[in-house]
């Protein structure tokens, strides 16, 4: 039914990145652990993340799941409003350890989101965060991207938003990135003066 | 472990009204990584974020136990423009 160039072949495009090992990624675990720097801005965002979350009250059979304590709740919580850009994934900004994790750092680069509107936690060296985010963010998968304290989604999500040029405007109207302005054929401003 | 039939099983009990699923087992049979194409119209009217957290809630128990998992989900309508775009 499909195309080589379909949905199939965007899948596969994931799948070629080599995977690296992720023994060097101990130290996530000390930063996780930091109060981060808190802003007049981290209030609202944590409210709008809770609002984001759906009230869902079903008990459901679970499986290697336990109940997120309160406290473990609260780091979560100061974790994805700690920057504008937060990511849960394996291995780093630097050393992305999964295909979808590396796939969703190479898309903030190309966006151009600057290092310093960016953090990433590495699940792989905290399994508390590694259950935890799954249950505070009710979804299965790492990883996963907040904005603005808001959950965006996973990788298949930023894939998409990143194919129809979504991503690039929720970047820019949250301020993350500077607008593009496109150039005007003739009316090129010079590239460089003298 | 879960085969791609239990896979498929599954989303056809959790969706009713598929239209069409497509199951690809990246994980060279050992079944613990999978990329799906679900199209149904349980979807109607549902923003990205949403089409994927109603696929993770009805498969919680699949996904769960695999190491990877991938979606796409269309309603039928999305579905059959995407794929008039590629002839």
């Amino acid at each position: 039914m499909f195309t080589k160039s379909g949905p199939r072949a965007a899948f596969r495009s994931l799948d070629s990145t080599p995977t690296r090992p992720y023994s060097s990624d101990l130290d996530s675990v000390l930063f996780f652990l930091l109060p981060s720097s808190s802003t007049p801005k981290m209030f609202r965002a944590i409210t709008q993340a809770a609002a984001l979350r759906p009230r869902s009250t079903i008990q459901t059979v679970s499986f290697a799941r336990r109940h997120l304590s309160q406290e473990h709740r609260e780091a979560i919580q100061k974790a994805v409003t700690s920057t504008p850009v937060v990511l849960f994934m394996k291995g780093t900004l630097d050393a992305p350890a999964c295909g979808f994790s590396r796939a969703v750092v190479q898309m903030m680069d190309f966006h151009g989101v600057p290092s310093d509107k960016i953090k990433s936690y590495n699940v792989l060296a905290d399994d508390e965060l590694r259950n935890g985010i799954k249950e505070y963010s009710e979804w299965p998968t790492v990883p996963q991207v907040y904005v603005n304290g808001e959950f965006v989604g996973g990788c298949d999500i930023m894939m998409n938003m990143h194919q129809s040029g979504e991503l690039e405007d929720m970047l820019v109207e949250k301020g993350i990135v500077p607008e593009l302005i496109p150039e005007k054929e003739g009316d090129a401003a010079p590239s460089s003066s003298s | 472990m879960i085969t791609s039939q239990d896979l498929e099983g599954a989303i056809r009990t959790a969706f009713p009204d598929l239209h069409k699923v497509v199951i690809e087992d990246q994980s060279s049979g050992c079944g613990s990584k999978y990329a799906v194409i679900i199209v149904s119209d349980a979807f109607e009217g549902k923003a990205t974020l949403a089409k994927h957290r109603l696929v993770n809630e009805r498969l919680k128990e699949q996904i769960t136990q695999m190491h990877a998992f991938s979606q796409k989900s269309y309603t039928v309508k999305q579905y059959e423009a995407l794929s008039s775009n590629r002839v």
